[in-house]
């Protein structure tokens, strides 16, 4: 059974066998200039994470937990999320009010168009 | 023998999730191993049914059942004047298609279920709901009567409202059951309305037959719109999505996968009541549908990723990207109905954005599966589904870290997985309808990635935590369904173009043939 | 006249019944009366199914002495049927979700039962 091993879009076409040995061939070559370094480079002190000096906080205390991962990205939308979140309200007319609202819209538009 | 098994496979189809799910408190009482064994038995049954009517109707073309009648092929009995009169299962390439994702996904969610709730009680109910799910979700994909869809519409709901609500969890579970519920019952009595309506016109709920009567007065609008928009809502569409996240976090994560699953086989829905039903009809409003679907499209996907960003849950994170995952699927089949009138546009981009819109429906059914399960298999270990207090997992879990890997990758658009081919098509596709429309697209897929890598990085990265010592790898049966679903995202992705020809290319000739499928009942007219 | 208007009546009543169940399902706070609002609606669409058989002056479709056989629909009838049971387990399965949520969290108040949200 012949296969295509070319997914054609009709404007391009994406061949991933292909790119998997571009990959590894780039792989390759980085592993190779990587293993014409130093030997020692995975021994002792060159193991622990440089956090400008200081020490490592001990059990996962330099771990920045998820909430604050995206701090800027929320902030910069702050004006979007602001109005976005509190329509989630959890009430459960509210959802089907939104149902409602988009039939009801969906029905005006499909009638007069 | 084995023809009159092949004779009956539609039958087979919905009749054995049902046995099964029946059976499941007789079984139960002999003990777990049985049940786990009679689960496991019952799913391989049903997928190897799916798999075997879906490669009938990959090679062989639409296949026809009609229920009660002496010969089940036969669609229009001597004595019946030329109408259908008995209920018709009707499956074509794209409903094989569906066939095809709910029997993988249900096998892969049965053998995970057997081990992550082997600690719970009420096992007996649980599994006969999950057979009542996979039951509804296959008859409402296979159906070719519109009555019979409003049922196994029905069956799903409620099915996937019990199951939600099954593992109490202080109240919330129950709470977001009630909403779908709620959501899903007026949406059912809106489309019964509909199909009351159309009843009421035209004296048939064939669908091909309705679909050779209908003639688009201004009640046939009114019922479309009362179809077309609780079956957006049934698929998670913005601005109808609120039940989504809410159902999905609290779900147990095997039946979230499952719920993905019930979402799209309503999507499947829409897009029969829309192009099969009625299709070229819709000739001055081609556009006026074809925007709706991709106006809603667009809101989902860029809403639902804005709002997942900030989640603390990682079940609500991954549901509210499901939210935004249907959107590509609405944005691709839409810019198709939008340009279902002009054929060079319908043949240049038109037929490539819906088979990106399709194939992106399989493509999410296996990596957003897998994604569940993997956050199905780290609250099995952890107690726990909040980021701030889930890290360094990745030195313990290192199976569950590898299949999150795939699943976050796929989601992402990543080469060389299965999202990049269909968010590919999708994209070229509709950068040639409208580039704004693309680039919307892209910005989606950008900010998927960055939520994935917050959770990647929330769950499994970092030094090891001390209240998670004992989290060691999750039990073989979890891992094995998993794996299944990993392998299929993994083959989708370096042969794209095997699947495309043989599975999606079909499925959107299917869709966008609606003689084709009146003249397989009512026999070339 | 008279008689167009009387055979226009039931959907009239449709109209009424689904109007009271939309309003008792938006604007009502306690979940038990948006849940008598919601099988309000389901009679509504129910009674829409049933009405939209009348035949004028047919019979009832039974074949057994029959006087005529100009007959009302029974399909409609048999659809009704399905959406009259599937509205039980709905009402029965929404209802039990109810207690529960009395339990568990005190109140059913819908205003307050809100701890999954945003």
């Amino acid at each position: 059974m012949d296969i295509s091993w070319t997914l054609q879009t009709g404007s391009g076409s994406w061949n991933p066998v292909l790119w998997l040995l571009a990959f590894a061939v780039a792989f390759g070559a980085a592993w190779l200039i990587r293993s014409l370094g130093r030997a020692d480079n995975r021994k002792g002190d060159a193991l622990k994470p440089f956090i400008s000096g200081n020490e490592e906080p001990a059990d996962g205390g330099g771990h920045i937990p998820a909430s604050n991962l995206y701090w800027g990205f929320t902030e910069a939308m702050k004006a979007y999320y602001e109005k976005l979140v509190p329509l989630h309200t959890g009430i459960p007319s509210d959802y089907v009010a939104w149902l409602l609202g988009v039939m009801a819209l969906m029905l005006v538009i499909a009638l007069t168009v | 023998m084995m023809d009159t098994l092949t004779r009956h496979l539609p039958a087979l189809l919905v009749a054995i999730p049902l046995l099964a799910a029946f059976t499941m408190p007789l079984v139960g009482r002999a003990g777990n191993a049985a049940r786990s064994a009679w689960v496991v038995l019952g799913a391989l049954l049903t997928s190897l049914v799916g798999l075997a009517l879906a490669c009938r109707v990959f090679t062989g073309g639409t296949v026809l059942y009609v229920f009660g009648a002496a010969a089940p092929h036969v669609p229009l009995p001597m004595d019946s004047g030329g109408i259908p009169i008995r209920i018709i299962f009707q499956i074509d390439a794209l409903g094989a298609l569906m066939v095809v994702i709910a029997s993988l996904a249900s096998l892969a969610i049965a053998i995970y279920s057997v081990s992550a709730e082997a600690r719970q009680s009420g096992k007996d109910g649980f599994y006969s709901m999950l057979f009542l799910l996979v039951a509804g979700i296959l008859g409402m994909v296979s159906t070719g009567d519109l009555f019979n869809f409003f049922v196994f519409l029905e069956i799903s709901s409620l099915a996937g409202a019990g199951l939600v609500a099954y593992r109490i969890d202080k109240g919330e579970a129950v709470e977001a059951g009630l909403k779908y519920a709620l959501l899903s019952t007026v949406g059912a009595l809106s489309v019964l309305m509909a199909i009351g309506i159309l009843f009421a016109q035209y004296n048939a709920l064939n669908i091909a037959t309705l679909a050779s009567r209908l003639q688009f007065t201004r009640l046939d609008m009114v019922a479309l719109v009362l179809l077309a928009v609780p079956l957006a809502m049934k698929c998670g569409a913005v601005p109808m999505h609120f039940w989504t996240p809410d159902s999905y976090t609290t779900a147990p994560s095997s039946i979230t996968a499952l719920l993905v699953v019930s979402s799209q086989a309503s999507l499947y829905g829409l897009f029969r009541i829309l192009f099969t039903l009625y299709g070229d009809l819709l000739q001055f409003s081609w556009s006026t549908f074809g925007w709706f679907l991709i106006v809603l499209g667009v809101l989902s996907s860029f809403i639902g990723v804005t709002m997942a960003i900030p989640q603390k849950d990682v079940k609500r994170l991954m549901a509210y990207h499901a939210v935004s995952q249907t959107g590509y699927m609405l944005l691709g089949v839409g810019v198709g109905l939008a340009v279902l009138g002009n054929a060079e546009a319908l043949a240049a981009y038109g037929k490539t954005a819906m088979a990106g819109g399709l194939f992106h429906i399989i493509n999410h059914a296996m990596y957003k599966g897998l994604l569940f399960l993997t956050a199905g298999a780290i609250f099995y270990r952890t107690g726990t589904r909040n980021l701030n207090k889930l890290g360094g997992l990745g030195h313990t879990m290192p199976w569950t870290m590898v299949f999150f890997m795939i699943g976050a990758l796929a989601i992402a658009g990543i080469p060389p997985f299965n999202g990049f081919a269909s968010k590919l098509l999708i994209y070229e596709s509709v950068f040639r309808f409208s580039p704004f429309l693309s680039i919307i697209a892209m910005v989606v897929s950008i900010l998927t990635l960055a939520s994935f890598v917050k959770v990647f990085h929330s769950m499994f990265m970092g030094a090891p935590r001390a209240e998670f010592a004992q989290a060691r790898e999750v039990p073989r049966p979890m891992i094995a369904g998993m794996a299944l679903l990993a392998l299929v995202v993994v083959v989708t992705g370096l042969v794209p173009q095997a699947f495309v020809d043989r599975m999606i290319s079909p499925a959107v000739e299917a869709l966008v043939d609606r003689a084709g499928y009146i003249s397989a009942i009512l026999g070339g007219n | 006249m008279i008689t167009r208007l009387l055979l226009a009546f039931p959907f009239l009543a449709v109209a009424i019944l689904l109007l009271i169940g939309l309003g008792a399902l938006l604007f009502k706070r306690n979940l038990i009366k948006m849940l008598m609002g919601l099988s309000l609606m389901e009679s509504a669409v129910n009674l829409f199914l049933v009405a939209t058989g009348y035949r004028q002056d047919g019979a009832a479709p039974i074949f057994t002495n029959v006087p005529s056989t100009h007959m009302v629909l029974p399909t409609v009838q048999a659809l009704t049927l399905t959406a009259i049971v599937i509205g039980v387990a709905t009402s029965a399965m929404m209802l039990s979700f109810a207690m529960v949520i009395y339990k568990k969290y005190g109140t059913v108040d819908i205003r307050k039962i809100r701890k999954l949200n945003g």
